[in-house]
């Protein structure tokens, strides 16, 4: 099947795609856009987060059919040319390590501060439960939220 | 040194990260690439009988079937050894695919190359394959009975049984107080968010190119070059980055060589991904186990006698442990010591290294008996683990290299607030929570790799300098710390610094694991930038057209890139000044370190730290919260504050994990890991997280290696599952002799 779709705010197409594909096959190895990753295959760890229609998603979860006609926004498409503040305090506070969690992390945060501006620490921890770090420990990735939120004094 | 080394500086690789833009193995852009897919044995014991690929062969875009009747025999049968030492590092002693027999549940025994992905999986399903199976050994249970003293494990450097101390026998006999209990274990995956992949590329010359998710690049280029019987000259190895490993990338297992087989078999490029099922019985794990501790005491708790030994479950074919024993056997003053293995043979694939390898384990038992033992004789527990302190190794009666124990035993309990705890168990309530509070001690071996570690600095006419080495990057920081490492050595700004590592094409640097990676990596780094920067100021100092012709060379220091006399700054010049006058585009040096031998020419060299838990424990639930965490540690030397202290708290929580959350359970009955996923296999998610604090005590040490680097990977997470037991116990009165501790234990 064909899909037509807006990535990162351009139109873009896939042809021959499968029934079975997901969203985050189709992205990362028809449309060229490896950010986010596939790590548990079944909606567990959150590697894979992006936006579609301005909803974060487990893009392994979401049949590729499903993306057509509609909007998905990826880490790739986050910063404005710049970085975006999120993706500069998760460097500022040493939230990244091996770096295979952090796309989908940051998208998760971008989403939590866009509808949070200045969440509450279990909001925090309420928005990222869906995605697993095995290297930092978290602490790092809560400081760096509160650091794009403008709550660095608290962490 | 200058004030670059230690700095809590940005990671170097941060921007490629949060952007999306790094490359991982699975992520090159080839054209006409194919998709190689493992299908995996069903049952853990046996003989295949049939093989029946037809309707796979004929499915959509499916390349070729492999079978072990069709795939090519590896030129060598692999040995294990492990990474660190540089040479070829093959997990386990067996090569799938090249007979019918079936070791364990999850051993390759086909694979389907397709053009994509999703066609290679479907026809993978569509492989018939029958076995008649044989009885089975998955459980140390079930081995019990036939358990024997390896003659050697570790890949052969290791005694079976370490050397005994005294009379540990009598020692224990004549104790005033004696204590003798077992620990169990569950096995453990270390479960990396990346799951381990390749990609593999032949070129118009034959000559293979690899993109492997690896802790050593070298290590996979030397063992798939010795599995294929090709000169390594015809293997090159690229791992820029790595999405974590654990160990579970320390060692090289089959998949590469299967993907390089692939990749020959079909003409193409060939991705290997391993699913995540597929990664619980593929690259290894820490083993199930039990230790059993005696130990013997005078009535204030000074140890007369320590005997550990260990029983778990290795492979048919290979005699693993993970070395449990070795740091418990010098963690105190023991005046007898006797401690060994045991291994019982079962249908597994090789076990391997697991964070924190063997410590996490054997000093989660050492610790828990010794707060066993300060209940016993009614000692506070951290005053009991001072009493035992030594001050040589006890197992040589060597100096240490460094230690700094004592420092974090009295930074920790100040951190944590430890003085005036009361011991009495269950006696501090929090509403509906018992809460209480525990510690222990924390010790990882500094080992070196054997063969020599080199780098490569080389310095540009305009002042920027690149500094090389054969590593790969996979979450530690390893690319940061080093260009701060390079740029103390050749007295460069940070940004004037650039650190390149990630294929075989660089100075040969050993694998990444044990915690000896940033030891090895930085001797090589600091040796080739303070080699260059030497090698510059002598020809400054030669050259009659300089300012500092003639002057003493151990008088000159480099700042920002200027050379100057220490005791008359304005006399100097610019490396780029010297450079251009003398028309040199470039310079560079190699920096080659001979490592410290693993005795460290008679020195201990062990990292210490100590480990403060509090944990709040529902009185009707069982449910177990861990509230705060302390952790203080004695590392050696730093690099970079900001990425050490990750790796530690990264560390710890995983000790948390293996207290209260991780085990990968096998279903006897299938022979098959029963929780192989990421939804069933349970990590610590952020609401685990309680509030940590990590300092660390830089004892200076020049036995180690020249900036005196203990490492920080593993010592986090030794001693975090027996402070927070411990405080179980303190809060319940319950003593929980198994991890994980789950509800059901403190229902």
């Amino acid at each position: 099947m064909r899909i037509d779709c807006v990535v990162n705010g351009e139109p873009r197409r896939a042809d021959d795609v499968w029934a079975g594909e997901s969203l985050l096959h189709v992205l990362r190895e028809r449309l060229g856009l490896p950010g986010a990753k596939n790590a548990c295959e079944q909606g567990e760890c959150g590697s894979c987060t992006v936006y579609l229609d301005g909803k974060p998603v487990c893009a392994c979860l979401v049949p590729a059919g499903q993306a057509r006609g509609r909007e998905v926004v990826t880490v790739e498409g986050l910063g404005d040319g710049d970085l975006h503040p999120v993706q500069r305090a998760f460097i500022a506070a040493g939230a990244v390590q091996c770096g295979f969690c952090t796309p989908g992390l940051i998208v998760a945060v971008h989403d939590l501060l866009a509808r949070t501006p200045s969440p509450a620490e279990e909001e925090i921890r309420e928005a990222l439960a869906g995605n697993l770090c095995r290297c930092t420990g978290y602490e790092k990735i809560l400081t760096a939220v509160r650091l794009a939120a403008g709550r660095e004094h608290e962490s | 040194m200058s004030p670059v080394l230690g700095a809590a500086l940005d990671r170097v690789d941060g921007r490629a990260k949060v952007t999306g833009a790094a490359r991982y193995s699975g992520e090159l852009n080839l054209p006409n690439l194919a998709h190689a897919v493992l299908v995996g044995a069903r049952v853990p014991s046996g003989r295949i009988i049939g093989i029946d690929c037809r309707q796979a062969s004929v499915a959509d875009g499916v390349l070729t079937v492999l079978t072990h009747l069709d795939l090519p025999r590896v030129a060598a049968r692999p040995k294990l050894f492990p990474s660190l030492f540089g040479l070829t590092a093959h997990g386990q002693s067996f090569f799938p695919m090249q007979d019918d027999v079936v070791h364990y549940a999850g051993q390759p025994v086909a694979m389907v190359v397709a053009d994509t992905v999703e066609r290679a999986e479907h026809a993978a399903t569509l492989v018939q394959v029958n076995y008649a199976e044989t009885p089975s050994v998955t459980l140390l249970d079930q081995g019990r009975d036939q358990t024997y003293e390896p003659a050697k494990i570790f890949g052969g450097l290791l005694p079976g049984r370490n050397p005994t101390r005294g009379d540990p026998e009598a020692g224990l006999r004549d104790a005033a107080v004696r204590l003798d209990v077992t620990y169990r274990f569950a096995a453990n995956h270390q479960n990396p968010i990346e799951p381990s992949t390749t990609t593999a590329v032949w070129d118009d010359l034959d000559r293979l190119t690899l993109h492997d998710a690896t802790q050593g690049p070298t290590a996979t280029q030397l063992s798939v070059a010795e599995l294929l019987g090709l000169p390594p000259t015809m293997v090159r190895v690229v791992s820029h980055y790595v999405g974590g490993s654990f160990g579970a990338k320390a060692l090289i297992w089959a998949h590469p060589t299967l993907a390089a087989l692939a990749a020959r078999r079909v003409g193409r490029p060939v991705r290997l991904v391993l699913s995540r099922e597929q990664m619980f019985h593929s690259c290894g794990h820490r083993e199930e186990q039990e230790q059993r501790i005696g130990l013997g005491a005078d009535r204030d708790g000074r140890l007369g006698a320590l005997r550990h030994d260990k029983t778990s479950l290795t492979s048919h074919y290979d005699d693993w442990a993970e070395t449990s024993l070795e740091a418990p056997a010098v963690m105190y003053a023991a005046a007898t010591y006797a401690g060994g293995y045991r291994l019982a043979r079962g249908n597994t694939i090789t076990p391997t290294f697991t964070r924190g390898p063997g410590a996490a384990t054997g000093m989660f038992a050492l610790e828990s008996a010794m707060d066993e033992l300060a209940y016993e004789i009614g000692v506070d527990p951290l005053e009991l683990r001072l009493r035992n302190h030594t001050d040589v190794d006890p197992s040589t009666g060597n100096p240490w290299s460094s230690k700094g124990l004592r420092e974090c035993y009295q930074r920790g309990a100040e951190l944590f607030g430890w003085s005036g705890r009361d011991p009495r168990p269950g006696a501090r309530r929090d509403g509906d929570w018992l809460v209480g509070t525990g510690m222990a001690s924390a010790a990882y071996p500094v080992a070196a790799p054997m063969n020599p570690q080199r780098a490569r600095a080389r310095m540009y006419a305009d002042g920027s300098a690149v500094v090389e080495a054969g590593i790969s990057e996979f979450g530690t920081g390893a690319l940061t710390a080093m260009t701060q490492v390079a740029a103390d050595g050749l007295g460069l700004p940070f940004d004037r610094v650039r650190f390149v590592g990630g294929t075989t094409d660089l100075p040969n640097i050993a694998a990444a694991v044990g915690s000896a990676g940033s030891g090895a990596t930085s001797s090589a780094v600091h040796l080739a930038s303070t080699g260059l920067r030497d090698q510059l100021v002598g020809q400054a100092v030669a050259d009659a057209r300089s300012p500092l012709h003639n002057a003493d060379p151990a008088g000159i220091v480099v700042r920002d890139g200027r050379m100057c006399l220490r005791d008359s700054p304005q006399t100097g010049e610019t490396y780029v000044e010297l450079l251009r006058r003398n028309h040199m585009p470039d310079v560079e040096a190699l920096g080659v370190w001979q490592p410290t031998p693993p005795d460290g020419g008679g020195h201990g060299m062990f990292t210490f730290g100590a480990q403060f838990a509090e944990v709040a424990v529902d009185a009707d639930l069982g449910l177990v919260r861990v509230r705060r965490l302390v952790g203080v540690f004695a590392p050696g030397r730093v690099l970079n504050r900001r990425t050490a202290h990750s790796q530690l708290m990264g560390g710890m929580l995983w000790g948390l994990g293996q207290a209260l959350l991780e085990a990968t359970r096998m279903d006897p009955h299938t022979g098959r890991w029963a929780n192989a996923s990421l939804a069933d296999y349970l990590v610590p998610v952020n609401a685990d997280v309680p509030d940590i604090t990590i300092d660390t005590i830089e004892v200076p040490d020049s036995v180690v290696n020249p900036l005196g680097v203990k490492g920080v990977g593993e010592i986090g997470i030794v001693g975090t599952s027996a402070a927070i037991a411990n405080a179980v116990h303190h809060a319940t009165g319950r003593r929980i002799r198994h991890l994980p501790i789950t509800v059901e234990d403190l229902l």
